[in-house]
């Protein structure tokens, strides 16, 4: 690990300030940060904590919904009854993550920020643009088993890791913001994370020197919440492919349908041409094709991982048969 | 084990480590002190004072801000029950209890916790005679090497609290249940974080069933 200073941070305003200042990290559970900082990926030269800051509340918000404080930690999110009993995909996707251990310690703001598992990524003896930005990218003809096959390109195929971003993406989840000044900022779920372009370091729209103080998910939609991850083995890995699934559906029609998906992009991935083909549509083989057909329409894969593509049509059928069992 | 002992532990330690550090430049090797975590020669930063509450015991310690909570333990205060495994969060050999949640002491930092209560394999005995939980792992033979064992019982301890005060897991189908129940499904879940090169599972497993006071 290089030098780095350390400081407790006072007030989220005060955080947010001295995280604007070059080579400055927030760190909160620290089991991202402190894993990538051992490698020499992340080289901070000041760390701002924030472990004890009061955001680790969950509130109810005045239209149903509920608000979480960045610093809830992912098993108190996935134990809460609140959302056990009204945002199950939520409570599912969270205790599919990591181990027991390593929830206990994960925020809600840190896991939104984690950073791409590329093993290239990890490996500082490798090119990699995300890392040392035009350096080039080693999994693009490297072993890309785990990278994505939607949005990528030719800069960057990494995937966003997160199960949890995943059900809140579906959820259609908002992160609060706070800036150096206290002025805040309410940015959707679906413009948080950003695609890798030719600016693969860049992975939010989160500005310099602004910190996470909340996400709200709005009152719970219509449907039964499922949430599936494919994985290597059956649990304390990272999602291959994941879906979040809300599904309304009643005597083998769907009403609607939420779809969102991990391990198969930079970010949680959705398509509205696929939502809109489930809509108002029977439950049967033909419309889960459809369906999948429109999520995997500009899918490609990069050798080792072609076999992704497959696999999302057959989870997209399961989650979606599951969902729609009468 | 007495104060004394670990101070005394502590500095042969530390001078056998200063030792190999001066070993290591002498024959162009890279300083040990880095993989170990120890101060960087070139730029030391200003050490900074930690106040731990260690298995019921006041320690205060004066740390290069970088040392890992495992590394506080294990090379300062001589508790080297905590077990490196993987120092990547990836194994659960170094699982601890911070004010009662198991944590992995590897992926977090000493002066994070100033002021926190840590709990050790060392301090899961009370007055001298083992936890039922230790208990029933030399019933069951719940270790082969011993490695990952301290982890496992850390780990364990924290996933019987969590599991009384009804926490759910990946593999509950009623999420809306208020105490899931601990079957054996359940329990491989929720000690996935912890594995055991031996593959000692069945036995751990069987157990932390006779811990957890729940039938086969
Ligand atoms: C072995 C292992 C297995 C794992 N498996 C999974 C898995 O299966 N699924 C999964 O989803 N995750 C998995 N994880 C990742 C884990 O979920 C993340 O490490 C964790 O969620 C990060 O949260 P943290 O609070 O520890 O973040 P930190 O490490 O503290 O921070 C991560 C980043 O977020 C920034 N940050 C943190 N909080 C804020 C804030 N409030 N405002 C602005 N910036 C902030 C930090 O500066 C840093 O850049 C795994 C991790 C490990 C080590
Ligand atoms: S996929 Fe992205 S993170 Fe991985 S090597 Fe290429 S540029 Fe780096
Ligand atoms: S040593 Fe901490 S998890 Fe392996
Ligand atoms: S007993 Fe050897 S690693 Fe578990």
């Amino acid at each position: 690990m290089k030098a780095f200073d350390y400081q407790r941070a006072s007030s989220p305003t005060h955080a947010a300030a001295a995280s604007a200042k070059p080579g400055a990290r927030i760190i909160a559970g620290g089991t991202n940060l402190l894993d990538l900082m051992k490698l020499q990926v992340e080289t901070p030269e000041h760390l701002v904590d924030i472990n004890r800051l009061p955001l680790d509340k969950i509130e109810e918000t005045p239209d149903g919904g509920l608000r979480v404080g960045a610093m809830v930690r992912n098993s108190d999110l996935a134990a809460d009854p609140r959302v056990r009993q009204h945002y199950g995909v939520l409570s599912r996707a969270l205790l599919a993550g990591a181990s027991a251990q390593l929830r206990n310690k994960a925020t809600t703001g840190g896991n939104l920020l984690q950073r791409t598992r590329c093993y290239y990524f990890y490996d500082v003896t490798k090119p990699c643009n995300k890392r040392e930005p035009g350096s080039g990218c080693s999994a693009l003809a490297g072993f890309n088993r785990i990278h994505a096959i939607l949005g990528a390109s030719d800069h960057c195929i990494a995937t966003h890791p997160s199960d949890m971003a995943v059900a809140m993406r579906a959820l259609d989840a908002t992160v609060e913001t706070v800036d150096a000044n206290g002025a805040t900022r309410d940015i959707p779920i679906a413009t948080f994370h950003r695609l890798p372009g030719d600016t693969p370091q860049i992975e939010t729209t989160l500005r310099a020197g602004e910190m996470i103080t909340a996400v709200t998910l709005p009152p719970p939609p219509p449907g039964v919440q499922i949430y599936r991850k494919v994985r290597d083995r059956a649990s304390y890995a990272f999602a291959l492919v994941s879906v979040a699934a809300i599904v309304d559906a009643a005597g083998g029609h769907i009403r609607s349908a939420r779809l969102a998906f991990g391990g198969l992009a930079h970010k949680p991935w959705r398509v509205p041409a696929a939502e809109q083909s489930l809509a108002d549509s029977p439950a049967n083989a033909t419309t889960f094709d459809a369906a999948s057909t429109a999520v995997l329409d500009r899918a490609r894969g990069y050798g080792s991982n072609d076999f992704k593509i497959p696999l999302t049509r057959r989870t997209i059928h399961a989650v979606l048969t599951q969902a729609t069992r009468a | 084990m007495d104060e004394n002992e670990d101070t005394s532990f502590q500095v042969t330690r530390r001078a056998m480590l200063e030792t190999a550090t001066a070993a290591a430049v002498l024959t162009g090797l890279p300083p040990l002190a880095r993989a170990a975590g120890l101060p960087d020669a070139h730029t030391p930063p200003a050490p900074v004072r930690v106040d731990l509450q260690i298995n019921g015991h006041a320690q205060v310690l004066t740390l290069d801000p970088r040392t890992t909570l495992l590394d506080a333990l294990r090379e300062h205060l001589a508790l080297t029950g905590s077990k490196k495994g993987c120092d990547h969060g990836q194994c659960g050999a170094c699982t601890v209890l911070l004010d009662g949640r198991r944590i992995n002491a590897c992926l977090t930092l000493a002066v994070m916790h100033d002021g926190q209560a840590i709990t050790t394999v060392e301090g899961l005995a009370g007055g001298g005679s083992l936890s039922p939980l230790q208990a029933a792992f030399v019933e069951h033979d719940g270790f082969q090497c011993g490695y990952c064992t301290s982890g496992q019982l850390c780990s364990a301890t924290g996933m019987l609290n969590e599991s009384r005060t009804g926490m759910p897991s990946y593999v509950t189908e009623d999420l809306t249940q208020a105490h899931p129940e601990l079957t054996d499904v359940e329990i491989r879940e929720r000690m996935s974080g912890n594995i055991c090169r031996c593959a000692a599972y069945p036995n751990i497993v069987a157990a932390i069933r006779q811990a957890a006071g729940t039938p086969a």
